[in-house]
């Protein structure tokens, strides 16, 4: 039997399948890049087929001076000059220099091995505090503002726009757009340490309708937090975990005001259901090793029944 | 020939062996389904899998050779309609378990018992 990983769907994103079009120019150019150069690399072969083995005539004619400025001169220059005018053309409309008016801002901020995510009203003011799932409306531009709170991380949506870094200190943005209702998953794409290959990102697509439902519902937790949200607070949880409308107010991990409604546990590699939850809480150094989160090795099957089905109510 | 001659081989080791507890054939349909569902709830947070890479949880116990286990959880015999029963939910058939009711249909609950009950090695 072969060993297989199915991890949570679509996870690690499919990079030359465009979604949008910020992702489309990019997916050309990396194709008209492919099979440029191997034709070149083709060309190149060829040559040095004939200088080593090529009949005297051959030989003699790739050695010319026509050849020379032909092969040596003129078609770099020409490829390469087509090459950076098409290049800079297409991609001219990836630039984030001219944001749409009225496009959605979120600035999304890298943390070893999360994203932090912060939806921004017109005037760059925090509306709204999630983590590593952002949920946009399909056909419109999202500016996203990229920073990073320890090292060097990169966005990475594939099917939804091009690959960014963040970098502490900085920001960096981005456009990106869907083009039609979906999931669409994300990587980091700069290694950051660690578990940096189990650092995923989810993007929720929804039409205008289903997009302003979703905002609605965005509400602090109401939740009977009964024995679940006890042992969260008495167990440490609270000391990094933000829920909205409990006193959980910690900022080292991400906020879980709505963890049961995300479509992923760990950053975007597990899929979000009782078990997964449990799993995680228990032992997520197991799921996802050296991640910042310890294992908790003090609750008996009640209680970690209890505050799993905490978590998993926190829609 | 050569086929003949090793399922002859297979039938006389077959014969030294115990007599299995289940004598219905696994149906293989159901036991790749099964692994696939496993994986595609992510089982594997909390259970080390065989055939599943990744993750490989240490929260319940490692699966390799389920099948070849009298009882399920130390409570239940192992057979696939309590084992169906047992990873859709959990609590209600061995209280005070860590292991959750987890949402799944039908189908794939029979499915993982049948994989389950395919493990033996």
């Amino acid at each position: 039997m072969t060993e297989r990983t199915l991890p949570s769907e679509g996870w690690p994103p499919a990079v030359l399948d465009p979604a949008g079009p910020y992702s489309e120019p990019v997916t050309l150019l990396a194709w008209v890049l492919l099979v440029g150069g191997t034709v070149i690399l083709a060309i190149v072969v060829g040559a040095l087929w004939i200088a080593l083995r090529g009949s005297p005539r051959l030989k003699t004619r790739l050695g010319g001076e026509k050849a020379i400025w032909i092969l040596g001169f003129a078609f770099p220059s020409v490829v390469l000059t087509g090459l950076l005018v098409w290049g800079l053309l297409l991609t001219s409309s990836l630039s984030a220099a001219r944001v749409p008016v009225g496009a959605m801002r979120v600035k999304i901020i890298g943390e070893m091995w999360w994203w932090r995510v912060h939806y921004q009203d017109g005037q760059g003011r925090e509306t709204l505090r999630d983590a590593n799932e952002l949920h946009i409306p399909v056909g419109q531009p999202v500016l996203l503002e990229l920073e990073a709170a320890d090292v060097i991380h990169s966005f990475w949506v594939p099917r939804l726009g091009g690959k960014m870094d963040m970098i502490p200190g900085r920001t960096n943005r981005l456009l990106i757009e869907a083009d039609a209702p979906g999931v669409y998953k994300g990587q980091c794409a700069e290694y950051c340490g660690g578990p940096h290959a189990l650092m995923g990102f989810v993007v929720v697509a929804h039409t205008p309708a289903d997009f302003a439902r979703w905002q609605a519902s965005r509400l602090p937790s109401q939740g009977a937090g009964g024995e679940g949200l006890a042992l969260f607070l008495s167990s440490g949880c609270a000391a990094c975990h933000t829920i909205r409308g409990t006193p959980a107010r910690g900022l080292a991990g991400p906020d879980l005001t709505h963890v049961g409604s995300r479509r992923t546990l760990g950053a975007g590699i597990l899929p979000n259901n009782p078990g997964t939850m449990a799993g995680w809480v228990a032992d997520s150094q197991a799921i996802k090793p050296a991640n910042r989160m310890p294992a908790y090795h003090q609750f008996s099957g009640e209680e970690l029944q209890a505050l799993t089905a905490y978590m998993v109510s926190l829609k | 020939m050569k086929g003949g001659a090793a399922i002859s081989v297979l039938m006389l080791l077959g014969a030294c062996a115990p007599a299995p507890v289940e004598t219905a054939p696994a149906d293989t349909d159901a036991v790749a389904r099964g692994r696939d569902a496993a994986a595609r709830l992510g089982c594997g947070a909390c259970h080390d899998m065989p055939g599943i890479a990744w993750p490989k949880g240490r929260v319940g116990p490692p699966l390799a050779g389920f099948g070849a286990r009298p009882l399920i959880a130390g409570r239940l015999p192992n057979r696939a309609p309590q084992l169906a029963a047992f990873v859709t939910d959990a609590p209600a058939m061995v209280p005070g378990t860590a292991m959750p009711a987890i949402p799944m249909k039908r189908a794939e609950a029979d499915d993982i018992a049948a994989w389950l009950l395919s493990l033996d090695d």
